[in-house]
């Protein structure tokens, strides 16, 4: 090379072209380089829900009391599991407009199978699971051997899983599941307890600086650039007293609802599926460019089926404890505006709907934000009509916003 | 220059009578051609003359309409690109496949992951330095998109990730189209080194001085056919000729009238 290599400077810096960003200023500037270049990542969300939750809170001090904020959480978790699903989908450039009637369809087999039939209920819960991957499965093969667009596919099948459930609930209409019954429990008040809370939000920081510390030490020790300890720790350490701000102010109310964990946790294990597999990146890349993906040998059908296996039985998971949160399975299981709030949630947390760009944190912002608005808008008494109106209106907002950065991005070499 | 192999020993590869179809366009009708192991081929030809479509029937995007593919010795049948790969053919597109969204890291190994099921970033990202600076890149860095990468740097990424897994042979359609000069001598550097190691290397170019300068052998298509096979010493008028079928050319006519405004200026 013809400019001069210093030895102590990492591998991946020496081009001089290359502005390196230097302590805390550093980050930040180059966090605003990324913002103005159409890189927007969670900005927008975060922005706007904190504009949210001010107007709510102005309009209803209700709006951010814990137990309000507990209630908001329990809520989020059963659309926010089924949107997790959406973002596999979309990763992949594709979509699946019926995730609310498989959910609803996952609620009623539930119910039917446990209550009306006897089965053990986690039989019935793994009937209606598979369900929903079966579904998944047959969109998929229409897809790649048939070429059908999963939306016509996915709006025939909202139509055949929602017909599906009338079938199923035949002329009862709907089915009570057992109050004390611990899938009615989970859905309903299972708390995680106080100690137990903090212990977890710990356990988060900790995991975080470790998993940190040993890349950066290896990529150090290899001659990689690598981020600071100091760096790391101040990290780990907003991590730690962010959440914990947060857990223990729920904890003022009721607490932090194990369903909301679980579809944390869930988010946490498909954002280390998304980010460091190999299946992760053949999704982006099928997403970003899907001859490239199978001109490099990926196996681009079986990514499909994967990524709509994957959301559909999401959905049916989402519809079984949306089940057990309301202690029933009935007609109105998944329809109403479950399916453009899972979507919604999707796109406006940052999955672009483009393909290939995404993460599964944005079904947890997004649902929050889109939860925050039902909430908001059920507490100031206005009445669904215009609630659909209202998160109609956010969803065009989040798909323009996307558009716009996606044109930024291609104009300043960014994807 | 070393001694290299010459058709002494079964070819790498051996094409007998591919024809490609796309409809009613015969895109290529009964090619043969040969590599041998430590040789180049160039495969020349006009716009349209059917190489392109040769390289992806080898690399597994597009299948033969008939005629039989002999690979190491053995009669193969490349059904996807992953059969290519896996056999050892490794390509480099003239429309590059790569994925604009993905940085070059997880482009040069897309498919090919290391640890597949925890992602080893750090021997990735040394393994890609170390390929680009074989290649004498000048990437400012593996972890930008490669959107944001110049039409040059993209060709580099692309033939380092050909390399990426030690192949038998390697297909470059226009490896050099969008590189700058001193890039095009990497590249021909690059290749010669490829071929030196033991590898055969098919390279399809437009410009005549690289592949008379890199070239063991010179394979000629017209309109998908063979249309002769040449070596390095031929002369650039014979070539030219092979290439658009007919010694009266305009390559032939305007050199023709170079050379008598010469005449013309030295007696006026
Ligand atoms: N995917 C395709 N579908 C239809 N026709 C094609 C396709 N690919 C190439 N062809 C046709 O095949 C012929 C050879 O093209 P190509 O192999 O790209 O030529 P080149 O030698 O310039 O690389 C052209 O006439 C082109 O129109
Ligand atoms: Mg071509």
């Amino acid at each position: 090379m013809s400019n001069r290599i210093s030895t102590n400077v990492p591998l991946d810096q020496q081009d001089v072209r290359l502005k390196h960003e230097q302590g805390l200023a550093g980050t930040i500037r180059a966090f605003w380089v990324r913002v103005r270049t159409g890189d927007l990542g969670s900005l927008p969300v975060v922005v706007g829900l904190v504009i949210i939750c001010s107007i709510f809170q102005y309009l209803n001090p209700v709006f951010l009391s814990s137990n309000n904020l507990v209630n908001l959480l329990f809520d989020c978790s059963t659309v926010g599991i089924i949107a997790l699903g959406v973002v596999c989908v979309l990763m992949v450039g594709e979509i699946d407009l019926s995730v609310g009637s498989v959910s609803g369809l996952a609620s009623t087999i539930t119910g039917v199978l446990w209550v009306s039939n006897g089965w053990p209920v986690a039989a019935a819960i793994l009937a209606a699971l598979l369900t929903g991957s079966v579904i998944g499965l047959l969109y998929a093969l229409l897809y790649n051997y048939f070429s059908m667009p999963s939306f016509v596919s996915s709006l025939a099948g909202l139509l055949a899983a929602l017909g599906m459930q009338l079938y199923l609930l035949g002329n009862t209409g709907s089915i009570n599941l057992p109050y004390g019954s611990p899938l009615v429990n989970f859905g309903q008040m299972l708390l995680i307890p106080d100690p137990l809370s903090y212990a977890l939000v710990l356990l988060v920081g900790v995991g975080m600086f470790l998993t940190g510390y040993r890349s950066a030490q290896r990529r150090r020790n290899a001659g990689l650039s690598a981020p600071s300890l100091s760096n790391l720790l101040l990290k780990a350490a907003i991590t730690i007293i962010g959440l914990g701000a947060i857990v223990f102010y729920l904890n003022q109310g009721r607490g932090v609802p194990w369903m909301f964990a679980l579809f944390v946790a869930l988010v946490v294990l498909m954002n280390y599926a998304l980010t460091r597999t190999s299946w992760g990146r053949a999704m982006h890349a099928v997403g970003g460019n899907r001859e490239a993906a199978r001109r490099s040998g990926i196996n681009v059908r079986f990514i499909y089926i994967t990524a709509f296996v994957a959301c559909s039985t999401l959905a049916a998971a989402g519809g079984i404890l949306a089940a057990a949160r309301l202690a029933s399975s009935s007609q109105q299981a998944g329809t109403g505006d479950v399916n453009l709030n899972a979507i919604a949630a999707a796109v406006i947390g940052g999955t672009s709907l483009f393909g290939g760009r995404g993460s599964a944190f944005s079904a947890l912002l997004g649902i929050i934000v889109i939860q925050s608005i039902a909430s908001g808008l059920t507490l100031i008494d206005l009445s669904s009509s215009l609630r659909y109106m209202i998160t109609g209106a956010v969803l065009a907002i989040a798909v323009i916003v996307d558009s716009l950065a996606r044109r930024s991005r291609m104009s300043h070499g960014r994807a | 220059m070393p001694t290299r192999p010459t058709g002494t020993r079964t070819p790498v590869l051996s094409l007998r009578g591919i024809s490609k179809n796309f409809g009613a366009v015969s895109a290529l009708t009964d090619v043969d051609m040969d590599v041998h192991a430590g040789e180049v081929v160039a495969l020349v030809g006009d716009n349209g003359a059917g190489k392109s479509t040769l390289v992806k029937i080898l690399a597994g995007v597009h299948q033969p309409s008939s005629g039989t593919v002999i690979f190491n010795g053995e009669p193969v049948t490349i059904s996807t690109p992953s059969v290519a790969l896996n056999l050892g053919i490794a390509t480099v597109f003239q429309d590059l496949a790569l994925c604009e969204n993905l940085d070059v890291v997880a482009n040069i190994f897309l498919g090919r992951e290391l640890s597949p099921f925890r992602l080893d970033e750090v021997s990735m990202e040394i393994k890609a330095w170390t390929l680009l600076n074989e290649l004498s890149v000048r990437i400012p860095s593996v972890r930008e998109p490669i959107a944001s990468l110049s039409g040059g740097q993209r060709q580099t990424v692309a033939i380092a990730r050909s390399l990426l897994l030690d192949p038998k042979l390697i297909l470059l359609d226009e490896p050099t189209a969008a590189l700058g000069v001193a890039q095009t001598a990497e590249v021909l550097d690059l290749i010669e080194r490829v071929r030196d190691r033991g590898l055969g290397v098919v390279m399809i170019s437009h410009n005549m001085e690289d592949v008379l300068a890199v070239a063991d052998r010179i394979v000629v298509l017209r309109l998908g056919r063979n249309n002769g096979v040449f070596t390095p010493d031929t002369s650039h008028e014979e070539l030219v000729a092979a290439i658009t079928g007919a010694s009266n050319n305009a390559v032939v006519r305007r050199a023709a009238r170079r050379q008598q405004t010469d005449v013309g200026q030295h007696h006026p």
